[in-house]
């Protein structure tokens, strides 16, 4: 008897879990309310990452080419897994002395574990984040990039007037 | 050895059947091998094989600063990254003496919890899965993206974010931070019914981890269980209340216990756990300053004292440790990091012996492991 009476509550208790757990599905299924996914690929024109998305490390430069590092070597010094590469060179001053700058900024991009570490000790912010993500080569050397474009030159310090 | 000897070791007889679980199995969540002999489809003996993914870690970190080593931690346990550096920090900070400021602490135990919810999140949602229930997973994952907006808008990253400094944060936490924060305590209240409708009131879920895997609290105490898995066989060992750190004697909230030891207690811990963030979450967003910065003053090269130093942080899955030797430089002499993982991993196979082998996968599922932070 009690076998009997435990085999029909199982399936009543089992029909009625199914039940509440339907309907919660099924719910969503009629009223999915907001829809969370994105269509990736297709909406890559509107689609915009947060202001501090840690896509890369990227150099700014402005309209005459020319940004703000000195080669002073601190975030090679910071990197903690040896991702920054500065060569520098010596070049003449307007006095006609020879000083360091920057020759080649080289960031290996798939060394790069993103601890912001080079971007905080910058001492000129001469480097920052850029929002790009898209990092997928066929060629593992395409990951190594120079920050500094070619013929760019150090910033002047803005003469306070 | 003679024979005898060998066979006692190994612990395997000539008809055993031995099936290799891994290193690429779905339901361990990462590459670990279980080595496990069969009768038929009980379960006779089980051997975990870890190491695919040992990276030297402790090793790694003696040439390492304290500040560049925070971001070695966040690859050990992926999901509680947020735990792990703040256990770094907290050592280095309790050595020098700094006063980090009130605000900071806030924002810290804000983010603690947030990473607690996110990695219960993963948690529920692969739990489900493991045991055929891949509804789970999308419910799961969608209330976990809210949490990951939040840490993606004010870090830039999602997952392993080195926010942590010795000394405070890295930044200011984006100004929508509180808003968005109270959104989400507000949306995930309205969410947490449908975990219970969907998989902790089901039958089928019931009779897969009720009484299966059972731990009573002295084992749990003798492998060094702890977390959820611990609480679950009613072992109080939640560090935010035995040894509070940062602002946890500030606020109110309940440790969660359930005295019966199997994986549905396990999972019912977790699940419960959510709730009691939502409630510290709550507290903590009302009380945090506007005002007092992000960071305290600190040197740029930072030196520890000569002297050992341990602190202990309560991760998502249990007790996370760090033990710093050092020999007054600047980098450590010494480091050991105590995951929760590792301890974890070894109650398995005690609890696996005798059962079948989908049992196996439901004890595995509910101890919550993280393969990195068990390889370091």
């Amino acid at each position: 008897m009690n076998s009997v009476v435990r085999y029909f509550t199982d399936i009543y208790k089992g029909v009625t879990s199914l039940w509440t757990g339907m309907k919660v599905t099924g719910k969503y299924f009629i009223s999915p309310g907001e829809i969370v996914t994105e269509q990736y690929p297709e909406n890559r024109a509107t689609l915009k990452m947060e202001d501090r998305f840690k896509g890369e490390v990227i150099m700014p430069h402005d309209e005459n080419n020319q940004h703000k590092c000195t080669g002073c070597g601190i975030c090679e010094v910071n990197c903690p897994n040896g991702s920054i590469e500065i060569i520098t060179k010596k070049v003449p001053n307007e006095q006609g002395k020879m000083v360091r700058a920057i020759d080649k900024h080289i960031y290996h991009l798939s060394m790069c574990t993103f601890c912001e570490l080079c971007i905080k000790t910058c001492p000129f912010d001469a480097i920052t984040w850029g929002q790009d993500f898209e990092h997928a080569v066929f060629d593992r050397t395409r990951l190594t990039r120079v920050l500094n474009r070619p013929g760019s030159s150090l910033k002047k310090k803005e003469v306070k007037s | 050895m003679n024979e005898e000897a060998v066979k006692k070791v190994i612990l395997k007889e000539d008809e055993d059947y031995i099936i290799n679980m891994g290193p690429q199995h779905p339901s361990t969540h990462g590459v670990l091998r279980l080595e496990v002999c069969l009768n038929g489809e009980t379960v006779k003996h089980m051997t975990p094989h870890i190491g695919y993914i040992h990276r030297g870690m402790e090793k790694m970190a003696e040439f390492n600063t304290y500040k560049q080593l925070i971001h070695l931690t966040d690859r050990m346990d992926y999901l509680s990254a947020h735990i792990n550096n703040e256990a770094v920090c907290l050592a280095v900070e309790n050595a020098l003496e700094v006063e980090v400021p009130e605000r900071v602490q806030y924002i810290r135990a804000i983010l603690d919890e947030l990473s607690r919810v996110a990695s219960h999140h993963l948690w529920w949602s692969a739990f489900g899965m493991d045991l055929g229930a891949l509804t789970t997973f999308f419910y799961g994952m969608r209330d976990r993206e809210k949490v990951l907006a939040i840490f993606e808008e004010s870090f830039g990253s999602r997952l392993l974010h080195s926010f942590n400094t010795p000394g405070g944060l890295m930044h200011d936490v984006h100004p929508n931070f509180r808003k968005h924060t109270r959104e989400f305590v507000k949306y995930f209240r309205k969410k947490l019914p449908d975990y219970k409708n969907l998989l902790t009131d089901n039958i089928i879920f019931h009779n897969r981890t009720k009484g299966i895997g059972v731990m009573d609290k002295e084992m749990a105490i003798n492998y060094g269980i702890t977390g959820p898995s611990g609480r679950g066989s009613g072992f109080s060992c939640d560090v935010r209340k035995v040894a509070p750190y940062g602002v946890y004697d500030k606020v109110v909230f309940r440790e969660i216990l359930y005295p019966e030891g199997d994986s549905f207690a396990r999972y019912k811990v977790r699940v419960d756990e959510m709730q009691e963030s939502l409630n510290i979450l709550e507290q903590l967003v009302d009380d945090m300053p506007e005002e007092g910065g992000y960071t305290a003053k600190m040197k740029p090269v930072i030196k520890l004292p000569e002297g050992e130093y341990f602190q202990r942080v309560e991760a998502a899955r249990g007790e996370f440790g760090v033990f710093i030797v050092s020999k007054g430089e600047k980098y450590p002499y010494r480091i050991k990091f105590r995951s929760p993982s590792f301890s974890n991993l070894f109650v398995l196979g005690p609890l696996a012996k005798g059962g079948i082998i989908a049992d196996l996968v439901a004890i595995c599922g509910s101890l919550d492991l993280v393969i990195p932070d068990i390889d370091r």
